[in-house]
């Protein structure tokens, strides 16, 4: 579930905006720093902290976007990788030396550190509060892309983007928009995760192949499939670790592979 | 600028069309340079010559990845699959009583090309981000096996205790890399020669037109899936002989060989060169890891921000490299 908060925002980014986005993670990471240190060093409340790294992350995002992915729209994927490489380097280097290596440590707030007893079994309450959380962020943006003004402008630029300008539509803005939703929802994603992906400085590095696994099998430009691939590729994780542990990872990547061979652009994706 | 080349040579048809590619056939005096450094190192570096003997198998991997993303336009993030490859399959032979060299790198091409024949055949399938995801997928699947298969390649902890013996029986791998740093220059050279005379055959040009106009080279009938394998094959020998190159002459290989980091410097170190021409290897390379050398012994974290702050400087000022910018230069 983690893994599907973090990833919508690249689906965003990436499957919307068809940049491809490899630093997403260190927009995560950096929610993730922010909440925790927040938290344990100035004894920030866990919804103001969690709200904080969202509007910094998404602030922070718009600066970058406009000075260094904005010339490349459209351009050649390999320079896009290589910036967002770029990117992820440095911050490695920069939250080295912020916070040092060690990882941080993340105290779930006091109301939801219990168990929640659904009757038949009791699960623990921030996991259970992740998944809620998750489920609304689906929702809400769905709703947001399919029935606001701002949703159809973004999804009219997406389908093509000459007629998107010509009818009047600000398409520079709106794509700044949509980059700062997509960087402020992984800071968001990388702050409620800070307990279950731990946040240390490779953080971006180590978690990148999953967050692209989701999306590419999710399928780009897509909301829901990113959510099934999540919830897919976690089920299918734990389970085989669980039937096979020898074989360990090695069926997610089989899975991804195969899934892909069979439909290239991911479940969802749209031809 | 190759298209251009490919046209120049159509309108002078014939003959003209001969000169052209003969032209770019014949050696450039320019072509020595790398060469003579590399011999001038030799000489009046000898204390840092297990470094050099790295720096050069690097730049045969970095080489190998230019074949594929330079000249066929395949963006991988997977290479290291095949680097990790051969640096597996030369460690295991040695580590397991075949210590002979010049028969593990063979060993290694080989076993490399097999894999890069049978994950080329799934993944050349796709194109863009799809592909990308692909190659990434096919080294972690490689790093996961050799992960798991521990009492092979020793997991985590690497593959210990590789015996390699002399080369021809005569010249051992002594202390100081001398050995190391001469055989790896033998076969960057041998390696390269190979892959500048297909980079220069009908072949290589077809590869460039792939890469140019994929539409347009469906439409003259090219086999464009079959010849995007045989070039997919091909780097993947190549980089499987660097990885054999690094096992033999350090002794050891770790799990990073297959690593994905592995598969971003390599791309990293060929684009500061530059792309599609051959020698941004040998310029990219030495450049990263002497530079890297230097700085990690002042503070290895801070590295990689110079590094990245580096990669971001030549995307947005200077796309096509150093060897780009000096052709923007020079005109």
């Amino acid at each position: 579930m983690v893994l599907y908060l973090v990833s919508v925002g690249l689906s965003v980014t990436m499957g919307l905006m068809g940049f491809v986005n490899l630093a997403h993670g260190v927009f995560a990471m950096l929610g993730g720093y922010i909440v925790t240190s927040l938290m344990a060093r100035h004894g920030v409340p866990f919804a103001p902290a969690l709200l904080c790294a969202a509007l910094v992350t998404a602030l922070g995002s718009v600066v970058i976007e406009r000075l260094l992915y904005r010339p490349l729209y459209g351009g050649d994927e390999l320079d896009q990788v290589l910036l967002t490489m770029g990117l992820i380097f440095m911050s490695l280097a920069a939250v080295t030396y912020v916070w040092g290596v060690m990882p941080q440590p993340m105290h779930p707030p006091r109301w939801l550190s219990g168990e929640v007893d659904l009757g038949f079994r009791s699960f623990p309450a921030f996991r259970s509060f992740l998944i809620l959380c998750g489920a609304a962020l689906v929702t809400a943006l769905w709703l947001g892309l399919e029935r606001t003004r701002v949703g159809v402008q973004i999804r009219a630029a997406v389908d093509n983007l000459r007629m998107a300008q010509s009818v009047g539509i600000n398409t520079s803005r709106l794509f700044t928009l949509t980059f700062a939703l997509g960087s402020g929802l992984a800071g968001l994603g990388g702050g409620l995760g800070a307990d279950l992906l731990s946040i240390n400085p490779s953080y971006a590095l180590d978690n990148l192949i999953y967050f692209l696994i989701v999306v590419a099998v999710g399928g780009l430009g897509s909301i829901r499939g990113p959510f099934v691939a999540a919830l897919l590729i976690g089920i299918a994780d734990t389970g085989f670790k669980y039937l096979l542990p020898e074989l360990g990872a090695f069926f997610i990547y089989a899975l991804t592979m195969a899934i892909l061979l069979w439909r290239p652009r991911g479940l969802f994706g749209r031809a | 600028m190759a298209t251009e080349g490919l046209v120049r040579a159509g309108l002078r048809a014939g003959d003209g069309a001969i000169d052209a590619f003969a032209r770019r056939h014949r050696f450039h005096p320019l072509e020595a340079l790398p060469w003579a450094a590399a011999i001038a190192a030799f000489g009046l570096f000898p204390s840092y010559l297990a470094l050099g003997a790295q720096i050069l198998a690097t730049i045969l991997f970095a080489l190998s990845a230019d074949l594929v993303l330079g000249y066929a336009g395949i963006v991988t993030l997977g290479h290291a699959a095949f680097f990790g490859t051969g640096a597996y399959t030369a460690g295991i032979l040695a580590a397991n009583g075949w210590g002979e060299p010049l028969s593990g790198l063979l060993a290694a091409a080989f076993v490399a090309a097999l894999i890069g024949l049978a994950s080329g055949f799934v993944v050349l399938r796709t194109t863009g981000l799809t592909l990308l995801m692909q190659t990434l997928v096919v080294a972690t699947l490689l790093h996961e096996a050799a992960n798991k298969a521990s009492s092979i390649t020793g997991g985590d902890d690497g593959l210990q205790g590789m015996e390699v013996w002399p080369i021809f029986g005569v010249f051992r791998f002594d202390l100081f890399g001398r050995t190391a740093y001469l055989y790896c220059l033998i076969v960057l050279f041998l390696c390269w020669w190979l892959a500048r005379q297909i980079v220069h055959s009908p072949f290589g040009r077809s590869l460039t037109g792939i890469r140019e106009n994929v539409l347009r080279m469906h439409a003259i009938g090219a086999p464009v899936m079959r010849r995007r394998l045989v070039i997919y094959t091909i780097s993947a020998a190549f980089a499987g002989v660097a990885g054999a190159l690094i096992a033999q002459t350090t002794q050891f290989v770790g799990l990073g060989v297959l690593g994905l980091e592995r598969s971003g410097t390599v791309l990293i170190m060929l684009i500061i060169g530059g792309i599609g021409r051959l020698y941004g290897a040998f310029i990219g390379v030495p450049l990263y890891m002497i530079a890297q050398d230097r700085f990690s012994e002042v503070e290895p974290v801070y590295w990689y921000f110079w590094i990245g702050l580096l990669m971001v400087l030549v995307v947005v000022f200077a796309r096509g490299g150093l060897l780009g910018l000096y052709d923007r230069l020079r005109r």
